[in-house]
């Protein structure tokens, strides 16, 4: 069995010893670098500029405007393509623009010899603009006189609503009690360590080859031949290595511009590569939302209404949009399965940095709403935490009310019961007296979250997987999903052994992507490659199998249906200790023999189409010191329900670092805009306060294993869901402590004393 | 990649001193972790540089005949924190210094630089404060010993003049031997952060009364600043809750924080006024064990 064991990541020592090459870890002779002149207003026009001082500095070898660019108007979202013209992304974008929508906003770009030639071209570029109201507040943006970010869409991307379950008002009429609360988050930045980056060149007269730190290479494809009315046979990305993503870069940013500027500069290599300060603002952020939730609830405290509107701001483009709280929306709707579900949604532009997919995408900001909520339902009944999501939250065989179908399985009862187990709960809320007073207090919080395994019903999912026999007997395994950190090369690698029945260290996994040879797979994003691309290796390795053992039984006469594959040997299927002969001799057999066999492959291509629900909770332990504002986590722990764990470890570090992001974003993160000018004033690691190692206390992480039907493996998503349910439980243990109701994030000191001198406690 | 229009490396302090005279736009660069900051956002003063990293005579911490503790301006952080002379006599320092960025930082991040880029938030600010220190500048003129509080005078800016290079800080025995101290840094982060508030006290009991009291704070004006007004009220009070109660309300009088984006002043003087409560009595505390 490979599959469930902790074996080694394949790519973990060429990372930890630096030999894993990242894009900017190749060069290229003459190789040239460019850099983005961004505005500096947040909404206007750009009326003159003058690039001719620049062109002139030595060192430059281009100076290009939004004069230069194809007057192509495109999307970047990374989503599939879609069939549906209702579903496709908004195409709000040029390559560069004289429109600025946001303060940086790309309006010309210089390619130079060196990154200190091109800052100087920057600065010796003349711009002038006409200035518009930035459009920051809400009342502002949707107010009647309100400047069009976009032309047409009155600054409302798109809106939508929905009742699923029942009726509402029907429903109303039957609640004993209606819980009202309003909640808002904020704008967090993904801050993977490796910026965006991205070179191109060309190595015929019409082909473009990009190299660049992307989640989705095969999509960078797509949407680079539409920005550049290019047929996407001419193009080909390459993924090498890469830094983190976290849904930041399943947006394609810098493709398009590198592939135009070696276009046009007859094909030198040129590099884009964003330092941290430009890409806090240049790339994406989370969306943040506000939030307003009523629960309506019968008189034993039975959820029977979860009505919300939500409105969710994009900034200056639209990018993955509205997609983001109406996935938020439909996700989070499987934590309380048996209530109505009532929703309103929009989502608004606003002359700030776009946001676009960041991890679990829109799931932590609704989810922060509804367990908010959740809470102060709980507690209006005086009943325990645990005990009222015990009594609400979902089981198995309980049917989504949106897609009608079954939840077949749901760990998520299971999963409250150990959590609670794990912190104490009952010893703790024993212990600790319920009127707390003094200056230090402490508090217990849970919150439960739900989310997808993919993105079907809404997109395609497609997946593809290549194994190839070597002549040593090991396989090759190329995937078109992209290991971006979160292990799923050794995921994919594990479940190939297992179905080949070989051992683990003889899969070869292709890391890199490249979009001329490796089969077709949308990429990473929607927590879907283990259980999307999973099938497709599972069914590749079928195949492989199939072919070696029916060369196996070329060779020695033997029915197929006699042997198997076990470890290096193919052996007799009733009693494996009897090895006939090992892979090794099958391949080199079919490469070398005069009369028969050949290259031995299989590749395989699927589309699911299932979207099993993962569930679980966090639950915390923390001191609140009340004069410093400030937070302490003694313990906290998550507990999920991903169906059978492929690899232990690895998905121990998922959790961990999807708990780490979560504490950020609940006590520490928020990109800070002034509301006057739409400037970021925090654009930098210093001011954006990412937790250290320091700020994290041990994390802790268990698993309750359902046997997931729809997967070869059992396995159901991991990837996003660590993420999701740290800012609700925090939230509410600090209730739990101090009585004060803290809805808005992040939870920061500052935050908390306004909330403690509202509330009289300093 | 940097800006970088000049650069120099210094073997000794008269050969810093020369060419600090020769080019009146350079800056003495020692582990260069605030001039780096600069220069990767192109500010340009910052452009010529003459390197005392390797100024050997600037490394080292003694303690003189007379107890007078002599700390060379090219100590790291992590120099201090082996320092024993600095461990066992004035380990506030140490309180300060060792919450500076992380340990990578504080490798190369010296003590001169701390002091001598002037920010209002440098962590070993307020423990030198507290502990009365005197700086000693070396110049194509001689030498010159200032206190520390005047050697502040503004934002950025601190009284080092042309050809100056800061030889070394100087602590008084009487400014340290029965005394007691303690430094606490209030920030965002437990790591590579910058101070919100930054408070160190220093105490001298005798028979159960201050004979000595220091505030000092960081980020709670343009400069560090000790509390004269407070540190004046405490002299003669018995060290108990009273006088806790007492700066506690007294301590703003003496400070002027500000209202920004990173934090605004009513938040600002939460914090204070608690670390001053908190930090004192910790600074009392160590008083009554070492007796
Ligand atoms: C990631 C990071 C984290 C940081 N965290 C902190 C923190 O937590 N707390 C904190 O206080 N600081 C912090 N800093 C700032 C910085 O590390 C400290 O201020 C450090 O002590 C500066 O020392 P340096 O030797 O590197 O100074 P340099 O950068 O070399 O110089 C700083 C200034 O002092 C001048 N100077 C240096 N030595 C002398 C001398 N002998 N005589 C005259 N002038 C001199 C220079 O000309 C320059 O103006 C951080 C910096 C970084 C990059």
């Amino acid at each position: 069995m490979v599959v469930g064991k902790a074996v080694q990541r394949v790519d973990g020592v060429a990372k930890v010893t630096g030999k894993a090459r990242y894009t900017d870890d190749f060069t290229m002779p003459g190789m040239r670098v460019a850099k983005y002149l961004r505005s500096t207003i947040s909404h206007g026009r750009v009326t003159f500029i003058d690039t001719s001082q620049a062109k002139a500095l030595p060192g430059v070898d281009g100076v290009f405007t939004f004069q230069d660019v194809p007057k192509r108007i495109y999307a970047t979202a990374g989503h599939p393509f879609s069939l549906d013209p209702h579903h496709m992304d908004v195409a709000d974008r040029y390559l560069l623009t004289d429109h600025v929508r946001y303060m940086g906003d790309e309006i010309a770009i210089v390619v130079a010899v060196n990154d200190l030639v091109a800052t100087k071209a920057l600065s010796l570029i003349d711009v002038e603009y006409e200035s518009y109201q930035p459009l920051v507040e809400v009342s502002d943006i949707l107010s009647k006189d309100a400047v069009e970010i976009h032309k047409g869409s009155g600054n409302i991307v798109k809106s939508h609503s929905f009742v699923a379950g029942g009726d509402l008002d029907a429903v109303k009429e039957e609640c004993d009690r209606l819980i009202k609360g309003r909640y808002k988050t904020q704008i967090v930045q993904h801050c993977h360590l490796e910026n965006h980056t991205a070179y191109a060149y060309m190595d015929d007269l019409d082909r473009i080859v990009i190299v660049s730190s992307t989640q989705i290479p095969h999509i960078a494809r797509r949407i680079v031949g539409e920005a550049l009315e290019m047929d996407v046979g001419f193009i080909r990305v390459i993924k090498p290595a890469i830094g983190g993503g976290f849904g930041n870069k399943q947006d394609v940013i810098l493709e398009p511009m590198v592939a135009f500027l070696t276009k046009k500069l007859d094909g030198i290599p040129v590099r884009l590569k964003l330092d941290r300060e430009e890409g806090m603002i240049g790339t994406r952020v989370r969306h943040p939302f506000d939030v307003k939730v009523q629960v309506g609830l019968d008189r034993e405290g039975t959820v029977k209404l979860i009505d919300f509107d939500a409105l969710s701001i994009t900034g200056a483009y639209a990018s993955h949009g509205h997609s983001i709280v109406s996935a938020g929306a439909a996700k989070t709707h499987y934590m309380y399965p048996r209530a109505v579900y009532s929703c309103k949604t929009k989502t608004i532009y606003s002359n700030i940095p776009a946001a676009g997919a960041m991890r679990a995408y829109g799931s932590p900001q609704m989810t922060f709403a509804i367990e908010c909520a959740m809470e102060e339902a709980a507690r209006s009944f005086g009943m325990d935490s645990v005990e009222f999501r015990l009594k609400n939250g979902a089981r198995a065989g309980d049917k989504s009310q949106i897609t009608k179908k079954p939840i077949m399985t749901c760990g998520l009862l299971d999963s409250i019961y150990k959590g609670k187990e794990l912190i104490n709960w009952d010893k703790k809320r024993a212990a600790w007296s319920a009127e707390q007073t003094g200056q230090v207090r402490n508090g217990l919080g849970v919150a439960i979250f739900s989310y997808g395994s993919g993105t079907y019903p809404v997109c395609v999912e497609p997946a593809s997987a290549r194994l190839i026999l070597n002549q040593d007997g090991s396989a090759h395994l190329q995937v078109g999903a992209t290991e971006i950190g979160q292990g799923s090369d050794t995921a994919l690698a594990q479940m190939a052994a297992e179905t080949l029945g070989f051992t683990f260290e003889k899969i070869h996994v292709v890391s890199a992507q490249d979009t001329d040879v490796t089969p077709f797979d949308t990429g990473s994003y929607a927590s879907r490659q283990t259980y999307v691309t999973g099938q497709a290796v599972m069914r590749t390795a079928e195949q492989l199998k199939t072919k070696i053992l029916a060369h196996a039984s070329v060779i020695t006469g033997l029915d197929s249906e006699l042997i198997t594959i076990v470890g290096d040997d193919i052996v007799i299927a009733e009693d494996p200790k009897i090895a006939v002969l090992s892979v090794r001799d099958v391949a080199i057999d079919a490469y070398y023999n005069k009369e028969r066999g050949g290259q031995i492959t299989a590749e395989a291509t699927y589309k699911v189409r299932n979207n099993p629900h993962v569930f679980g909770c966090t639950f915390v332990d923390i001191t609140v010191d009340i004069p410093l504002c400030r937070v302490k986590i003694n313990e906290i722990y998550n507990v999920h329900d991903s169906g059978i764990i492929i690899n232990p470890v690895t998905a121990e570090g998922q959790v961990h670092g999807g708990m780490a992001m979560g504490i950020g974003a609940a006590l520490f993160e928020e990109l800070m805009v002034d509301p006057d000018s739409g400037k970021i004033y925090n654009n930098n690691l210093l001011d954006y306060k990412v937790p250290t190692i320091m700020d994290i206390p041990d994390l802790g992480a268990a698993f309750i294993e359902t046997n997931e039907p729809t997967h070869p493996y059992g396995s159901k998503s991991l990837g996003e869901p660590p993420i999701i349910s740290q800012a609700p439980a925090i939230r509410n243990a600090i209730l739990d402590a101090t009585g004060v109701a803290i809805n808005e994030l992040p939870m920061s000191p500052k935050t908390i004393f306004k909330y403690f001198k509202n509330a009289g406690l300093i | 990649m940097f800006d970088i229009n000049s650069y120099h490396k210094a073997n000794s302090v008269d050969e810093a001193i020369a060419l600090l005279s020769q080019n009146p736009d350079a800056i003495p660069m020692a582990g260069g972790t605030d001039i780096l900051v600069r220069l990767h956002g192109h500010n340009k003063k910052f452009s010529h540089l003459v390197d005392i990293h390797n100024v050997i005579e600037l490394q080292n911490v003694t303690i003189e005949n007379d107890g007078t503790i002599v700390i060379g301006s090219g100590m790291t952080f992590t120099g201090l924190a082996h320092s024993s002379v600095i461990r066992e006599n004035i380990p506030v320092l140490n309180e300060g210094g060792s919450s500076v960025g992380g340990p990578q930082v504080r490798n190369v991040a010296t003590v001169g630089g701390n002091i001598c880029n002037g920010a209002p938030s440098g962590d070993s600010a307020s423990p030198l404060l507290v502990l009365n220190a005197t700086v000693e500048l070396k110049g194509p003129d001689g030498v010159r010993h200032l206190p520390l509080y005047e050697f502040y005078q503004g934002p950025g800016q601190v009284d080092r003049k042309d050809g100056e290079i800061m030889t070394c800080l100087r602590i008084a025995p009487g400014d340290y031997k029965g005394w007691s101290a303690y430094y606490y840094k209030y920030a965002m982060r437990e790591a590579m952060d910058i101070a919100t508030i930054g408070c160190a006290a220093a105490c001298k009991v005798e028979n159960g009364k201050i004979a000595g009291l220091r505030l000092g704070f960081t980020v709670a004006g343009p400069t560090p600043l000790r509390c004269w007004r407070t540190e004046e009220k405490a002299s003669g009070m018995g060290a108990n809750e009273e006088l806790l109660d007492m700066v506690e309300n007294s301590v703003l009088s003496d400070l002027r924080p500000r209202d920004s984006w990173r934090a605004a002043k009513d938040f600002r003087e939460q914090i204070i006024k608690t670390l001053a409560k908190r930090v004192l009595r910790e600074a009392l505390k160590r008083n009554t064990e070492m007796e």
